[in-house]
């Protein structure tokens, strides 16, 4: 099936229950098990935190979230315009964090990576970021089978 | 909607268990730690602090951050932290980040 939706919200951390809940939601149709809902409930939370903490630093902006279903792959965009990464190679190593005093984990990208079947990130200063991420549902029953 | 969390204690046998109750995110997570700080302030003498997650339905890297920030505070008392009763999807957020090296689960 082909099915797409998009979004925007404040970069308030109220959002990030709404924005996990509401990608939860429109990916039911492909019928995602336990595990696989629960993935990308945490990748969607992890990249829309990023957004309000670190794109926004928590001073309000917009949060812009995209999803297409294609076939049995969800697509997500998230999309924020805030001070962007100046340099996301080693934004997304593990435990890497710009706000070390604010017991920031530095997993967020890590667990997008590793919850998701592709990830993405593009980034300009001044401008922006977009996460890219996609799964494909139902990906471990067929090479379990 | 509302992300609640809950935390709830018992003193038993020189250890403090908590309980927490609901998703840990951005939204939730300065009441939590707050909470749980008093609570481990309170208990400071305790020898062992045991962190139940029965309850926590959801968390995402912020757990990660709160769960090492009081690993840290107990270490300071002179304490030992340990997790029980992960769900399966905490679990796999606190194993992908390799917090049980730090904090071992019981």
């Amino acid at each position: 099936m082909t099915n797409h939706m998009r979004l925007e919200c404040d970069a308030i951390s109220e959002n990030e229950l709404f924005a996990r809940n509401a990608v939860a939601l429109f990916v039911l149709p492909l019928g995602p098990d336990v595990s696989e809902l629960s993935d990308i409930k945490t990748a969607v939370s992890e990249a829309v935190t990023n957004c309000i903490v670190h794109a926004y630093r928590g001073q309000g902006g917009t949060i812009g979230l995209e999803c297409t279903l294609e076939e049995r792959t969800i697509h997500i965009k998230i999309t924020d315009k805030g001070r962007g990464i100046p340099d996301v190679e080693q934004a997304i190593q593990p435990f890497y964090t710009t706000l070390p005093d604010e017991e920031r984990s530095g997993m967020g990208f890590t667990i997008m990576q590793t919850f998701m079947s592709d990830f993405k990130v593009e980034s300009a200063l001044g401008v922006g970021t977009t996460v890219f991420m996609s799964k494909a549902i139902g990906a471990g029953k067929k090479e379990n089978a | 909607m509302d992300a609640i969390m809950k935390i709830t204690s018992r003193a038993s046998g020189g250890a403090l268990y908590l309980y927490l109750d609901g998703e840990i995110d951005e939204c939730t997570v300065a009441e939590l730690r707050r909470a749980a700080d008093e609570l481990i302030e309170r208990h400071a003498a305790a020898k062992k602090f045991v962190f139940n997650l029965a309850g926590v339905r959801f968390m995402d890297s912020t757990g990660i951050g709160f769960l090492i920030g009081r690993y840290k505070k107990i270490a300071r008392y002179g304490g030992k932290m340990c997790l029980e009763n992960p769900n399966v999807s905490a679990d796999k957020v606190l194993a992908v980040s390799g917090v049980y090296t730090l904090i071992p689960k019981i």
